[in-house]
């Protein structure tokens, strides 16, 4: 596989899986707002999904589209991180998953709206725009929990704890970003921008750091997490019963 | 021979689903119209990545064109530079206020209340009834009421 292939569905599958965990949310939220941000949150990931589907496909010249790409893969051909895969929980869980994902890629989309190719970087612009929006939701809620009630403090710091193991994946590489120099980003490089954003937020939210903890899946290559079996079962159950079905 | 103008009337018919007072050229969706020897070339950027509007902008636009019984017409979107809200004309945002929607501001505008007027009010969600809206209610006359937020 063309490395700039598997980079864009690294890209696309993080978002596209995300998205599915928040559409989860709807008219299950705990308010009429709150349902209505995590959708839209999760419209704007499908959006710039679908972006990078379409790229990849045409990247790969094998004439898949975004639906072939998005219903018609089996698990180990996702490369999204495990992060994003974890069942929502509570909304403290949803939270805690949000704002570690929103702190790596808003300086993601940023760096990547400077990448040489020149499709990326259009992906890119649009796309961190959109994302400034979201890291502002996750981190208001993280501080709004942390600092709120007892109980909301306890499920928020519990929370965190919980999703923390699966933070050092943002970070991970291997030869298909390197292969990629000046196209795309090493998330390495975003290290620093992330900790200052996460630790600022916990800080604020009056919460403590959790301790480094790390899991041994890889997301990147294809080895999940349980969780990611059920998603794509759902998602992908009538357009693989109904291949032709058209709206 | 069709002239470029007359294309861009025909596809500046056509109008925002979800905002229905809202031409795609007041939108700044409507980016370019050129004729070229392949044929008119029309092209189009969206709003927010996931809006579900495009596709019904699309096929909106191609029954204007086929009404207007033009053919020959490609649509192209177009992603860069990325849409702005900068790009919204002052006939559009009058109509949105109109509308009862208040309109994206330069940073040195006030946020009106698109009802009464009022200067006076309070953010209540920075996500509404669509990707381009954050939710207000006005503090005086009590109206909750959506702002086309400032994209740039």
């Amino acid at each position: 596989m063309k490395p700039l292939f598997v980079y864009l569905l690294r890209l696309g599958d993080d978002r596209l899986i995300l998205s599915h965990r928040l559409a989860e949310w709807s008219s299950r939220a705990p308010d009429l707002e709150e349902d209505i941000a995590l959708t839209n949150i999760g419209l704007d990931l499908l959006g710039h999904a679908r972006s990078l589907y379409q790229y990849a496909g045409a990247v790969e010249g094998a004439g898949r589209g975004e639906d072939q790409l998005a219903f018609h893969r089996d698990e180990r051909e996702f490369f999204n991180l495990v992060l994003v895969e974890q069942p929502n929980g509570s909304f403290a869980d949803t939270i805690a998953r949000q704002f570690l994902f929103d702190a790596f890629q808003l300086p993601q989309w940023r760096e990547l709206a400077g990448s040489t190719d020149e499709q990326l970087a259009a992906i890119a612009a649009k796309a961190e725009k959109e994302a400034q929006y979201h890291l502002r939701h996750s981190r208001a809620w993280l501080v709004r929990l942390g600092d709120g009630t007892e109980r909301s403090r306890h499920l928020m710091q519990k929370a965190l704890i919980r999703v923390w193991r699966y933070a050092e994946e943002l970070f991970w590489s291997d030869e298909v970003e390197e292969a990629l120099a000046g196209i795309a980003v090493v998330p390495e490089s975003l290290r620093d921008e992330w900790t200052s954003t996460v630790t600022s937020g916990i800080a604020e939210a009056g919460l403590e750091l959790p301790a480094t903890a790390s899991t041994r899946l890889s997301g990147r290559t294809g080895i999940h997490s349980e969780p990611l079996g059920r998603i794509l079962a759902e998602m992908q159950y009538l357009p693989r019963m109904h291949p032709e079905a058209v709206w | 021979m069709v002239s470029e103008q007359a294309v861009w009337d025909v596809a500046a018919s056509v109008v925002d689903p979800e905002i229905p007072v809202l031409s795609i050229a007041d939108l700044g969706v409507l980016r370019e119209v050129t004729i070229g020897d392949e044929g008119i070339d029309v092209v189009i950027t969206p709003t927010y990545s996931g809006c579900p509007a495009m596709d019904q902008i699309r096929d909106d636009l191609a029954i204007a064109f086929s009404r207007a019984g033009l053919t020959d017409v490609t649509i192209t979107t177009r992603l860069a530079p990325a849409w702005t809200t900068e790009w919204m004309t002052d006939a559009g945002k009058r109509k949105l206020t109109a509308f009862g929607i208040a309109p994206p501001r330069s940073p040195s505008e006030p946020m009106l209340c698109p009802r009464c007027r009022s200067g006076s009010t309070t953010l209540v969600s920075e996500f509404g009834s669509t990707a381009c809206k954050a939710l207000r209610v006005c503090d005086e006359c009590a109206e909750p009421f959506g702002h086309f937020k400032e994209l740039i």
